[in-house]
């Protein structure tokens, strides 16, 4: 080292006081940190979701033998999902709500489809930490507001599937989801 | 570093001569945990739990790399491989509840050596580091304990990893797709158990390495003491070994007793018997808790019930829970008292016991389910546990007046001697 720097051909072009040798390291630097992002893109972005993962299979359900009052669970991306067939009593609970109060505010009519607003489907994911709210099978617990509760917590959802009262930041996810008859359903 | 008055390595034997040109390995083992070591004479058991902890994760190791030989991390049969071990392979059940129980014999002595540093004040000048390296390790223990615990791919196990990877969602914006990202697709599933059975097999050697560190930054001011004085001269220390290699020896010996008891008469009493159900996406267990050793954790998470200032409940959350943990991050400059022992802190006296209390209750409540009155409880013990660190510990090393200290370890040794 100290024999190049007191070389005095090293300071040889030298203008400003910035040598070659300053150039030479920035450009090797700067090369070898290119580098160390090019590689390091890839071992990152192999922890996203996979093509077979994300393929996502969209499911057919037939909903025919729900009655009014009754719910289904069904699974959709490996993830469970809620089809509710709400009574009439219901239907009002829900329009009754002043939906700018809410945590989340969104209308029953926004959540389901027009002329069915009696279909609520859900995803069965609490939006607080992820567990499967209880309400879709008989004789489980509804919570204070007659929808979904989910024990984990303590989150109550309405019969919109809205957050009410609970640690839960948001509404049941309503996933996308088409009717392809009077009673069969496209989830995805 | 060492004391002045530290004993040389001086091998006579030709290989041992030979070998210390070579690779001063000997050498160094003579200067670290040798008779060229000294340290002060009077620490008593609590400072046996650092070299438990090391014990504890050689375990983990050596009976988690001999699992990994009958284990599978696939969804399919990853449940029905553990149960495999459990029944079939030669020994499985004695190295599966080694393993298991081993986690919580690590948790009870690293909990008991991090009390001994806030008691004994091991956290203050010249040891932060030490104390922060420790906080690293801890924080990685958690992180490789929680994949560990979903491997068995029991209910416990797979709803765990959905709640716990949950945290990340609470983020805004980016949180989903970090969530995401972190498991590999929209729930647990393969890609997340493959993941974690990967990680949790590199974190113990993570931890390994950082325990080197943790060690070295301990060997400069060399150990702190029961009375917090600083060692003066060569009266006050004993070589590390025979006398400490002795003493940890024997608190080893205990250790082991009290692990085999645990292990061999009561396996499954801290475990999950829901864990013992496969896991199943559609059907959430109806009270899900975690481990023992997260229990207060999980009180903080779950204190936040209700938005405030314009944070969403659940951000408050995850926020509370890490910063619990964070916290002990600045700890050694939110103490500012110069008296390094609580013995000689009478008013932080006082306030120390009624936080060991409040982590009693926190633990309490996060075992409890999400039901009054554990919330209200929750709450306020949450409240306590930040007001300790954050007010109280503040104020009081300002105001205290400390009882005199003992002019020199060996004055403190021997006084209490003659009062015996
Ligand atoms: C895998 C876990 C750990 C291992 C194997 C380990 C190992 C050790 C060892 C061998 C010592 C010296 C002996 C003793 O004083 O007991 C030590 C000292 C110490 N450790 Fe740890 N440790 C671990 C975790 C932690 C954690 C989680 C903390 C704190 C958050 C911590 C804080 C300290 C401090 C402050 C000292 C110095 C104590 C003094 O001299 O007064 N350690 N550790
Ligand atoms: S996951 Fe539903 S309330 Fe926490």
């Amino acid at each position: 080292m100290a024999v190049v720097e007191t070389d005095p051909s090293a300071n040889a072009g030298m203008e400003d006081g910035v040598r070659r040798r300053d150039f030479i390291n920035i450009a090797a630097v700067s090369f070898a940190g290119v580098g160390v992002v090019a590689v390091a893109l890839p071992l990152v972005n192999q922890m996203n979701p996979s093509a077979d993962v994300l393929a996502l299979a969209s499911i057919e359900v037939d909903l025919s033998a729900i009655q009014p009052g009754q719910a289904i669970k069904t699974s959709w991306r490996k993830q469970p999902i809620f089809i509710r067939n709400l009574t009439p009593a219901e239907i009002e609970d829900a329009k009754k709500v002043d939906v700018g109060g809410l945590r989340d505010p969104e209308s029953l009519e926004a959540r389901t489809k027009p002329g069915k607003e009696n279909w609520l489907i859900t995803l069965g994911v609490c939006t607080h930490l992820g567990c499967v709210p209880l309400g879709a099978a008989a004789g489980e617990l509804r919570g204070d507001f007659g929808g979904y509760f989910c024990p984990c917590h303590g989150s109550h959802y309405d019969t919109a599937a809205r957050i009410r009262k609970g640690p839960a930041p948001k509404n049941l996810v309503v996933p996308e989801y088409a009717f392809t008859s009077d009673t069969v359903v496209q989830i995805g | 570093m060492s004391f002045p008055w530290a004993k040389h390595y001086e091998p006579t034997h030709p290989f041992m001569q030979w070998m210390d040109q070579k690779l001063p390995l000997p050498r160094l083992v003579y200067n670290a945990i040798g008779a060229g070591y000294p340290v002060p004479r009077n620490l008593n058991y609590f400072w046996n739990f650092g070299v438990l902890a090391g014990a504890a994760l050689v375990i983990q190791i050596v009976t988690g790399i001999v699992l990994a030989m009958h284990y599978a991390a696939n969804g399919a049969v990853a449940f029905d491989s553990v149960e495999h071990i459990m029944r079939d392979v030669n020994s499985g059940w004695f190295l599966r509840y080694a393993h298991a129980n081993g986690a919580t014999m690590f948790f009870i002595v690293v909990y008991l050596h991090i009390f001994r540093g806030l008691y004994f004040g091991s956290y203050k000048a010249p040891r932060e580091m030490v104390w922060l390296l420790g906080v690293v390790i801890f924080l990685l223990m958690m992180a490789t304990a929680f994949m560990g615990y979903v491997l068995p791919w029991g209910q416990m196990s797979f709803w765990g990893a959905q709640v716990i990877t949950g945290f990340f969602s609470a983020i805004p914006v980016v949180g989903e797709p970090i969530r995401q990202w972190l498991l590999g697709g929209f729930a647990p599933d393969n890609a997340a158990l493959n993941r974690f059975f990967s990680l949790h097999y590199l974190l113990p050697f993570v931890i390994a390495a950082v325990i080197i560190l943790h060690i070295w930054a301990l060997h400069i001011p060399g150990s702190s003491n029961p009375t917090g004085v600083e060692v003066k001269d060569e009266q006050d220390t004993v070589p590390f070994h025979p006398y400490y290699t002795a003493k940890d020896g024997f608190g080893l010996a205990i250790f082991l007793i009290v692990f085999a008891v645990l292990l061999f008469f009561a396996p499954n009493m801290l475990a999950e018997p829901v864990n013992y159900v496969p896991a199943n996406p559609l059907s959430t267990p109806a009270h899900i808790v975690p481990e023992w050793y997260f229990w207060p954790f999980y009180a903080i998470l779950r204190a936040f019930t209700v938005d405030f200032l314009w944070v969403p409940a659940k951000l408050w959350g995850v926020i509370a829970m890490f910063s619990s943990i964070l916290l002990l991050f600045i700890l050694p400059w939110l103490d500012n008292s110069p008296v390094r022992s609580t013995t000689y802190r009478p008013l932080y006296k006082w306030f120390f016991w009624l936080l060991m209390f409040d982590i009693v209750i926190l633990g309490i409540c996060g075992m409890k389910p999400a039901a009054e009155p554990w919330v209200r409880m929750g709450q306020i013990a949450s409240a306590y546990y930040f007001a300790h660190f954050l007010i109280i510990l503040p104020i009081v090393s300002r105001i205290e007046r400390p009882l005199p200290l003992p002019n020199s370890i060996t004055e403190a040794v021997l006084a209490k001697h003659k009062a015996a």
